[in-house]
């Protein structure tokens, strides 16, 4: 029987794949904003699958809300991703490194 | 019902519904409406501050208690509202000047200003999610605003991608509270958090990534390494703008959180608020030393503040909440007057933001290099200057909460912060000589600075009332 901690070991493990797309990988900012989205995603499976176990609804709500934002997050990140590539002319992540902090 | 809803949320309404009209004008009137577009924002900010400000009343809430409008709210939104017109007003120069003057950008500051308005009210954690968003995806774009221009670009891309991280820590955390807790409004939550028996595992968790998500936005150590990047690369008007108003929102929304939330439970979130703090206090104070490009400096100073500004959080009382919003009123009217003078650093018309062209400064323009003196003494915290007081007030409540090891820790960190904030009132007057910075600088401009750099000197009489406001506020956040 899958119950409520299986949902939520799966919802950890891609938050965490998420948080190391992010942080370990030195390729291409393409594969950042999926990271993020993957974190998102894996927070939706959080919110349904307690919004199932406590029978309350509002956690089905909360995951829409997260949908919504997450796309139009996805837009702004690749309208800023396109304008940055017309400047530098890359989007590898080593080669955003005019300025260091 | 409803009726009464929507007259709670009134300033929140106007504002949003004034952005869309205010996108419909710019895209019908086209690029020459763009300068009017922005007085006209300023003028709305200025009259909805005003209005939220004057607007009695106690406790109302609306949509079934998943927003609320108190005393604190109203009194942070004040700071946010006058802290946006502040540095709209400030930015019309500057955006003229660079061929930036656009419709869009006080279309998406009145955005940013609507989210923040309403994360400082929220007390629900989808309200507080949404408020957030609305503030941070507007700012993305703000960030990059300067298409044509790498640095302010990659400034953008940097914040977007951080930013979007921290959203997922702060939603993670949320979704562990609703599990954990069952139920997203922030008074259920306080019933299950604390409250004689120790909180559960999972909502511990929860509250470690809100408070995490939510640290992200004020900059606080160890999750400020955007901050000093996205300064730098920002054209200036946005740094200023991102330096004052979304501070206070995340600060008053991070204050919310844990006193409606989590008041119950003050011992479990006090530990993680001393150390974000005390490690704040400590980067902003030696990172900024090295720094020669003052838009960076300002970037760990603004760190350095809300170190301190969480520890008045940290002390956990109905005082430290008293001086958090206290020092975010100081810290807001200083950033300003110190904005408005790097706005007008320029060289044959070209900005420039190292430090070494101060160098003599108080010759070129002694009035303006007084100013900012006297406002980076206050930023160093030097009695008898406002900026003072800011910080005698949270180590007041640091030390009557028993974290006086912290209160110790501010106040060294605040010497060695005083060196760098000195160094430039150093270089104005004993500095060398070089060549001189541009001597026009914009009424607005030197009205702000002025009346700032004034209200460091005046305010010491009796910090103009905000203590006791402060005060009520404080006492509607904590019961």
């Amino acid at each position: 029987m899958i119950g409520l901690s299986h949902y939520l070991a799966v919802a950890a493990i891609l938050f965490v794949t998420g948080i190391f797309g992010i942080f370990v990988n030195r390729k291409n900012v393409i594969i950042i904003l999926m990271s993020i989205e993957l974190m998102l995603l894996a927070v939706n499976i959080n919110m349904v699958a307690f919004s199932a176990y406590l029978g309350d609804l509002v956690g089905q709500v909360f995951t829409l809300f997260i949908l919504t934002v997450a796309a139009a997050e996805a837009a702004i990140g690749l309208a800023i991703l396109v304008c940055f590539f017309r400047n530098r002319g890359t989007i590898a992540v080593e080669d955003i490194n005019m300025m260091k902090g | 019902m409803l009726g009464q809803d929507l007259s709670v949320i009134a300033p929140e309404l106007v504002l949003a519904l004034y952005a869309m009209g205010a996108l419909m004008w710019g895209a019908y009137a086209g690029r020459d409406a763009s300068r009017m577009i922005l007085w006209v924002s300023t003028g709305v900010l200025v009259a909805v501050g005003l209005w939220v400000g004057v607007h009695a009343g106690g406790t109302q809430t609306a949509f079934d208690g998943s927003f609320v409008s108190d005393g604190y709210a109203r009194f942070a939104k004040v700071m946010v509202l006058f802290g946006a017109a502040a540095t709209l007003a400030l930015s019309a120069d500057f955006l003229s000047r660079n061929e930036l003057m656009k419709f869009e950008y006080p279309v998406l500051i009145v955005l940013a200003t609507v989210g923040m308005l309403i994360m400082v009210s929220a007390a629900d954690l989808i309200v507080l999610y949404l408020g957030l968003e609305l503030q941070s995806l507007a700012l993305y774009v703000v960030a990059a605003f300067r298409r044509d221009s790498l640095r302010s670009t990659e400034a953008g891309l940097k914040y977007f991608v951080l930013g979007a991280l921290s959203s997922g820590l702060l939603l993670y955390g949320a979704s562990l509270t609703y599990g954990f807790s069952g139920t997203t409004m922030f008074a259920g939550i306080a019933m299950v958090a604390g409250g004689g028996e120790p909180m559960s595992v999972g909502l511990v968790f929860g509250l470690v990534f809100l408070i995490a998500g939510m640290a992200f936005k004020i900059s606080a150590v160890p999750f400020h390494m955007w901050t000093p990047d996205v300064y730098e690369g920002s054209p200036t008007p946005v740094t200023a703008f991102f330096s004052t108003a979304p501070k206070v929102a995340a600060a008053a929304m991070l204050a919310r959180v844990l006193f409606d939330a989590f008041g119950n439970a003050v011992a479990d979130w006090q530990q993680v608020l001393a150390l974000l703090s005390l490690f704040s206090m400590f980067l902003g104070s030696f990172a900024a030393i090295g720094q020669t490009n003052i838009k960076r400096l300002m970037a760990y100073s603004s760190i350095g503040h809300m170190g301190y500004a969480l520890l008045g959080l940290a002390a956990g009382t109905q005082e430290g909440a008293q001086s958090l919003l206290i020092y975010l009123a100081i810290y807001v009217t200083m950033n300003v007057g110190v904005f408005a003078f790097i706005l007008n650093m320029r060289r044959d018309g070209q900005q420039v933001t190292d430090i070494a062209s101060l160098g003599l400064y108080s010759r070129v323009d002694p009035a303006r290099a007084a100013a900012l003196a006297v406002l980076m003494f206050s930023l160093a915290g030097i009695p008898p200057l406002v900026g003072f007081f800011g910080k005698f007030y949270v180590l007041k409540a640091a030390v009557d909460a028993g974290l006086v090891w912290l209160a110790v820790a501010g106040v060294v960190a605040s010497v060695i912060g005083a060196y760098y904030y000195l160094r430039i009132v150093y270089l104005m007057y004993f500095g060398q000589e070089v060549e001189p910075l541009d001597g026009r600088m914009p009424s607005i401009h030197w009205g702000l600075l002025g009346a700032s750099a004034l209200a460091m000197v005046l305010g010491i009489i009796n910090l103009f009332g905000v203590e006791s406001l402060a005060a009520s506020a404080a006492a509607t956040l904590v019961q």
